[in-house]
């Protein structure tokens, strides 16, 4: 979330395992099964946090987890049930973790309805949102990086136009879109997610910050790239400046840039949540919205639960492929573990 | 030595560099600018608007901006002005709170982490990978879902979702520094731990820390206004910037001018801090580095 900074972003959770067990040294498969552990453990982690957030919360756990609906007696005796709770602590937390591993996630006792149920059925909605927010961010990063790269005024037009969409708020940016497209000039429907139209400026709202974002890395690596000697190769033999930065400058300019992934699929997710709800748009976030408004924690836990998975499965993916990719990343961790 | 005098003539070399380079770059001056009038607003909204954020007026509901009301009215007839001018308060001071927070637990963290090692290190590293895997708004929703929606509830949540960033840092940094050439010297002169951590490893172990905290209360804010848009924040009628926006949306077919001015000033705010963030992180980066 902290798109002023992206020293900030954290490094990935895979990583870790691998020095701790010593494995720098290792086989290229070892590697990787050491990161794929190690993202397994941070959400095995992530699950137990959960379960130990729900008991040490203040209040007892049945009117935690019913939220505003009416308690009665039977309605506590299920949730007993359903959860364990007369068993003894570690039992409970086993069949937790057992029950989370296959996939169920409980009962929502506001809405009446199973969690992974109620969240498949709202996943489409988002997963089209945040594709299409990663479509413009992406669009929005290459154009803005090649186009003004090592060029004096179009770089400082860019960043300044970048600093200025970091700096506004999406549901912001959203709004003033939906006033001058949907309402002035009436080219977009105002809310709902019946055609391809009304997907646009939802994207757009949520994208083009995370955009900018990328931009700025992007542009960063492609300025390096044009000083490799390589550029200069390239540029003798006459190819044209805007072949050298697509084709031979931006996959290097892009490595770096292909870290932030995980942090950017992170921002996606959770940016989806405020984008939906000022587009009255159907999904995960206005799901999440409301149980968080009407205390329904069996929802807000399996939201949270599911977006942590996304993010170890992307930030793991993204190690991996880099140690498939890039053969001096396992030379270097040969050197510097010795 | 005479090391007093030195610093001292460096220090006005320094002012004035810095104030030469303030009026070579005007962004940086509008920006200081646009931060003293949000301070004053903050601490004395008075002083920029006499006008009453919360007296509804039904006669005077969505008028136009005029001489009278400079941005206008809302729908209640309130004086838009005046409740962007008292909204500072609230989007100022929930972003300092939860940074101040973020900050100050963050740091504790991670001197704790990085000066003990060993287990204690591995536990807290450990968890702070745990509660990053969660995006840091959603970290803010699932703290809200447990205790409800509300400022200090809001300050909270954001507070802690700020905890990793910080401590991550002032970790790496009390590593590199509780290993370096004159601690070890400095422990050879036979200092107690106590005078050789207060003295010699926290002040370069936290130096970066308010830059950090600059820079992340851009960050704060957005995310403050962002979660008080979803209602999860300080309620109505507070003129909250993000709250203020909530309720434009349903009203911009009548009347833009509700939905555009809380959105400048946060955008003008965070720019403004930006601006000076990085500006302050370059000098320190440069003077490292020479």
């Amino acid at each position: 979330m902290d798109p002023q900074n992206t020293t900030a972003i954290r490094r990935s959770p895979a990583a870790w395992l691998p020095e701790r067990l010593g494995l720098k040294r290792g086989g290229l498969a070892l590697q990787i099964a050491a990161r794929i552990g190690s993202g397994l453990l941070v959400l095995w982690a992530a699950v137990t946090l959960s379960f130990v957030s729900l008991q040490l919360a203040p209040g007892d756990i049945v009117s935690l987890l019913i939220g505003e609906q009416l308690r009665t007696p039977e309605v506590e005796a299920t949730i007993r049930a359903e959860w364990g709770l007369d068993a003894p602590l570690p039992l409970q937390y086993l069949s937790y973790l057992s029950r989370i591993l296959h996939g169920d996630f409980g009962r929502s006792y506001i809405l009446q309805t199973d969690v992974t149920g109620l969240v498949l059925s709202q996943m489409l909605p988002t997963l089209k949102l945040t594709a299409a927010a990663l479509v413009v961010a992406l669009v929005f990063a290459v154009a803005s990086a090649v186009s003004t790269a090592g060029r004096r005024v179009p770089r400082a037009i860019a960043g300044a136009l970048e600093l200025t969409l970091v700096s506004t708020p999406s549901f912001w940016l959203g709004i003033l879109l939906l006033f001058v497209f949907s309402f002035t000039l009436k080219l977009f429907p105002v809310s709902g997610d019946r055609s391809f139209s009304a997907l646009v400026l939802p994207a757009l709202a949520l994208g083009l910050s995370l955009g900018a974002v990328v931009g700025q890395v992007l542009r960063e690596g492609l300025e390096r790239a044009l000083e490799e000697p390589f550029a200069l190769t390239v540029r003798s033999w006459g190819t044209s400046d805007l072949v050298l930065r697509l084709r031979h400058c931006l996959r290097h300019a892009a490595l770096p840039a292909v870290t932030l992934t995980g942090w950017l699929v992170g921002n996606l997710l959770s940016g989806a949540v405020i984008t939906e709800s000022v587009f009255g748009r159907p999904g995960l976030g206005r799901v999440t919205v409301e149980a968080v408004l009407g205390h329904d924690l069996p929802v807000v836990l399996a939201v949270a639960i599911l977006s942590a998975f996304v993010y170890v499965a992307l930030s793991t993916l993204v190690d991996v492929l880099y140690l498939l990719l890039d053969p001096r990343l396992r030379d270097e961790s040969r050197e510097t573990g010795r | 030595m005479s090391a007093v005098p030195t610093t001292l003539a460096r220090r006005g070399v320094r002012f004035r560099r810095a104030l030469h380079g303030l009026l070579a770059r005007p962004g940086l001056w509008l920006a200081s600018l646009f931060l003293l009038f949000v301070a004053v607003a903050t601490l004395w909204p008075g002083l920029l608007s006499s006008a009453d954020p919360l007296a509804a007026d039904p006669l005077q509901a969505q008028l136009p901006p005029s001489a009278e009301h400079w941005f206008g009215t809302d729908h209640l007839g309130r004086d838009v002005f005046s409740r962007v001018a008292h909204g500072a308060r609230y989007s100022i001071l929930i972003g300092v709170s939860a940074v101040a927070i973020g900050s100050i637990v963050g740091s504790a963290l991670g001197l704790l982490a990085g000066l003990s090692r060993g287990l204690v290190d591995e536990a807290i590293s450990r968890f702070l990978d745990v509660v990053s895997s969660f995006p840091d708004l959603l970290l803010a929703l699932v703290l809200i879902s447990f205790t409800g929606p509300g400022t200090l509830n809001l300050i909270f949540a954001l507070g802690v979702a700020f905890v990793p960033r910080f401590a991550r840092v002032v970790r790496a940094q009390t590593f590199v520094i509780a290993r370096s050439g004159y601690v070890e010297q400095a422990r050879t002169f036979g200092l107690t731990p106590t005078v050789l951590v207060l003295r010699h490893i926290l002040p370069h172990a936290l130096a970066q820390v308010p830059i950090l905290a600059t820079i992340g209360l851009g960050s704060a804010i957005i995310s403050a206004a962002g979660l008080s848009f979803l209602g999860m924040g300080p309620q109505p009628p507070a003129p909250e910037w993000g709250a203020m926006l909530a309720e434009a949306r349903n009203y911009l077919r009548v009347a833009w001018w509700i939905g555009v001015w809380p959105g400048v000033a946060i955008t003008l705010t965070v720019i403004s801090i930006s601006i000076l963030g990085r500006r302050w992180q370059a000098s320190f980066e440069g003077r490292r580095a020479r």
